[in-house]
């Protein structure tokens, strides 16, 4: 960063102090007691020294400096105001004048003179001992560089009750120690009291931070350097001496089985972990404990990544549909867990439940690890766009500059595979219509070359891909003009901005002027959404006219097992999927004759329309006294799907209907239940579009 | 939104320096002369964060954060004080007053920086 200042503002400053000083001193040779005035005359100084040394007149600031200091004892007392300090005092404030002449042309102050003044006045101190009182205080902050590779140290930092009120916020310190390097931080909140006792203006958290970084201790302790006296703070340097012990003595246990003194059996019993006897038996907090086995555990992680640095890394490769055929049948594998779960549940016998539970936890795990096989980064995939950018722009006689993020954010193959075209699509079309011509854009004020930055995150079992342009936006006015024009919208339809930006992705729709071969027959961003919605992802489109587009894509981690939410209707079973879901609400009685038989459910004052999945299916049975609506996101808006019961969040694997369903567009696929049931996963934005087609079908005919 | 920081300084120049690092950072400034003008800004207006000088006519910077701290709004708020003073019981005094922290002067517009992103986030 660089900030140009102005030095004539401190040469100002300073001949204005100049000519004050001058006063005070005068003034102060008829009242040499006068305590303000000497202050005065030592603030002006102070204030030259200060001013002069942050805008680089080190020359001023040095001398003042010498100046101050023996002023300084004059204000303290030690030191009698007398006629030679003010002498000497007035001499000097001639000398700091000359030296500012000197700096704007003038000539060049007189050194001699300069050290004689110096030299007087130091001879009016007082001497103590040894003259230099001038205590170098830069503590140097470039951190010493620790050039052996990264170290983990355990930072145990305990601040005091009182911390807050210095307006100390620790969680930025722990940030701080984040950017640093690799850190994992565990909170001792065992002293945190109960509800009612706890005030919040004290700081009852302790915390113990392990930091895999290649900076010094010395770094790491500066953060902490404005809350040296409000903590405690111990740094301790680990992996080096916990590293030697490479052969371990035998455990007890062992030795104990060894000479057969005790049974397996046995051992395994006395055996509960260390930290559960230390906690049951009082001798140390659990949160302690807890802070040790993430110490153990960090280091044995940086163990193993040295050690791993030091192996090729091996890589086996495996035919993609072996693969499949692994995820499908861990998938297999999951329902029939659930199965097992619900049958020792009901059997209530300790040792199928114990079995049934560890199955629980290794099928967990055996699912998680499959899912990460397929998991590929996708970053591969942003490489391939920086080409397409650099060709189009060429092409359209534009500048763009395409930059990415998260590249190495990983995502399902089958996912990544599908998501080229529909990327692809996108990216042109933020080039051809976003991006506008660098003459257009030297005429709005805007940096001739245009950015399109690509992007990709995590976000709970989702990924948010975005593509993020500085064009001209979209303008939604033209977007309704244009689809009224095209007859896919009607002409008295009120469409919010977000709902106009999603018509771009309507069938047959192109707001371009004119057709170039890279985009504008309104082909490619209905495939998009085509594609997206088969991916179960969903679009939301963000927009400034004259400032930009960002068009995010939510999609989720993996297409074989999904987070969703069952629901009951009459005897049978639906899944919504969980990403989509918003909240649940009760319909009663009182809300229909509220809106009029029309399907609509009131929200703390917004109104939600809502399909009822009984009668969009037509399906049997009555309908409970109260329904229970599930409210979603579908292509940004949110809508309601009015159920019988709502059962709760469900680990759904998902299984193809198959081709010998007709009409089955409106479900994305079918779980099997605990039980041997079949659930319908509903895909919602399809649903959405049939009924809203139905009614426009129906209305129009009426 | 930007965050705004009061800096207060008898020194016309620090101010400037000091302000123009802070616009450039993209904070809103307020600025006061001295602890005596700081007490007479700060009612109604809201400041996440201040940056005193400690040698100061009317009011001095130790006192203005002892002032500021008694102020329910300026409980929890960060406090910097800018200081040429090396000495240690200086220093002190200003933490003991409720200081957040200090910046030794001279400093760079980066060190500033540094330490408003250490305190203020």
């Amino acid at each position: 960063m660089a900030v140009e200042i102005d030095t004539s503002a401190f040469t100002e400053e300073a001949y204005e102090l100049l000519s004050e000083l001058e006063d005070s001193l005068l003034e102060l040779e008829e009242r040499p007691t006068d305590v303000e005035l000497i202050s005065r005359v030592f603030r002006a100084m102070h204030t030259i020294k200060g001013s002069g040394a942050m805008f680089g007149f080190d020359e001023v600031a040095k001398f003042t400096h010498e100046v101050e200091t023996v002023f300084d004892m004059a204000r303290s007392g030690s030191l009698p105001v007398t006629k030679a300090l003010i002498d000497l005092t007035l001499a000097a404030r001639d000398q700091i004048r000359s030296i500012l002449d000197a700096s704007r042309g003038g000539p060049p102050a007189n050194q001699d003179n300069a050290n004689r003044i110096i030299a007087g006045l130091r001879a009016l101190a007082p001497q103590k001992g040894g003259g230099a009182a001038v205590a170098a205080e830069s503590k140097a902050s470039a951190p010493k560089a620790d050039v052996e590779g990264p170290h983990v140290y355990r930072v145990r930092f305990e601040p005091r009750p009182e911390i807050f009120s210095s307006g100390t916020n620790p969680l930025l310190l722990l940030n701080e120690l984040r950017d640093m390097g690799q850190c994992r931080v565990v909170a001792l909140t065992n002293a945190l009291p109960s509800l009612e006792d706890l005030d919040p203006e004290r700081c009852y958290t302790q915390w113990e931070i392990f930091l895999t970084t290649s900076q010094g201790e010395n770094a790491i302790r500066d953060v902490f350097i404005f809350v040296e006296d409000d903590c405690t703070l111990n740094v301790r340097l680990l992996d080096r001496d916990e590293i030697q012990e490479e052969a371990e003595p035998k455990k007890l246990g062992e030795i104990l089985l060894e000479r057969g003194d005790i049974t397996e059996d046995a051992l395994g019993k006395a055996l509960t972990p260390l930290g559960d006897r230390l906690v049951s038996s009082g001798v140390v907090p659990a949160d302690k404990v807890r802070a040790a086995l993430t110490e153990q555990r960090v280091v044995q992680e940086q163990k193993q990544q040295q050690s791993k640095a030091a192996e090729v890394d091996a890589v086996v490769r495996v035919p993609s549909t072996k693969l499949d055929k692994l995820v499908n049948l861990v998938g297999e594998l999951v329902t029939v867990q659930a199965r097992l779960n619900q049958i020792s549940g009901r059997l209530n016998n300790q040792n199928l439940q114990l079995v049934a539970e560890e199955i629980e936890r290794l099928t967990a795990e055996l699912r998680d690890n499959t899912m990460s096989i397929r998991m590929l980064a996708i970053g591969s995939t942003f490489n391939k766009f920086k080409r397409l950018v650099r060709d189009l722009s060429t092409e359209l006689g534009k500048q763009i500059e395409l930059t990415t993020a998260g590249a190495d954010t990983e995502l399902d193959k089958t996912v990544i595979d599908q998501l080229n075209d529909p990327l692809v699509h996108i990216i042109r079309n933020s080039i051809d219509h976003g991006i506008e011509k660098p003459d257009v854009r030297a005429l709005t004020g805007k940096p001739l070359v245009g950015q399109i930055h690509l992007s990709a995150v995590h976000s709970g079992t989702s990924v948010l891909i975005q593509v993020k342009d500085d064009g001209k936006g979209l303008d939604p006015q033209l977007l309704r003009r244009k689809a009224v024009e095209k007859g896919l919208l009607s002409p008295d339809a009120v469409l919010s901005d977000s709902e106009a930006f999603m018509l771009i992705f309507g069938a047959g729709f192109s707001t371009a002027e004119k057709i170039t071969n890279v985009s504008g027959r309104g082909v490619g961003m209905d495939v998009v959404r085509k594609s997206i919605e088969s991916l179960r992802g969903t679009i939301d489109v963000q927009s400034a006219l004259g400032l930009g587009t960002t068009i995010t894509l939510k999609l989720p981690l993996t297409l074989a097992i999904i987070e969703g939410l069952l629901v009951g209707v009459n005897h049978d079973f639906f899944v919504l999927p969980l990403a989509a879901v918003e909240e649940c609400v009760e319909l009663s009685p009182k809300d229909i004759a509220n809106s009029h038989g029309r399907r609509i459910v009131n929200v703390r004052g917004e109104i939600v329309p809502f399909i009822r999945i009984r009668e969009r299916f037509a399906m049997e049975g009555e309908r409970p006294v109260i329904e229970q609506i599930v409210i979603a996101n579908v292509d940004g808006r949110r809508v309601g799907f009015g159920v019988d019961t709502v059962i709760g969040q469900h680990q759904t694997v998902i299984k193809n209907l198959g081709d010998s369903f007709q009409y089955s567009d409106e479900f994305s696929g079918a779980t099997i239940l605990g039980d041997g049931t079949v659930a319908l996963l509903l895909d919602l934005a399809r649903m959405v579009r049939y009924v809203e087609m139905q009614e426009t079908k129906e209305t129009g005919g009426a | 939104m930007a965050k705004t920081i009061m800096t207060v300084d008898d020194s016309s120049s620090v101010r400037q320096m000091v302000g123009l690092t802070l616009k450039g950072e993209g904070y809103q400034v307020v600025e006061a002369v001295d602890g005596k003008d700081a007490l007479g800004k700060v009612s109604g207006a809201t400041i996440d964060m201040v940056i005193t000088d400690l040698n100061m006519p009317n009011m001095d910077g130790i006192t203005l954060i002892r002032e500021l701290r008694k102020l329910p709004a300026f409980k929890f708020t960060p406090i910097v004080m800018l200081t040429t003073e090396s000495q240690a019981e200086r220093k002190q005094e200003g933490k003991d007053a409720g200081a957040t922290g200090w910046i030794v002067k001279p400093f760079k517009p980066e060190q500033l920086i540094g330490v408003i992103k250490k305190v203020l986030g």
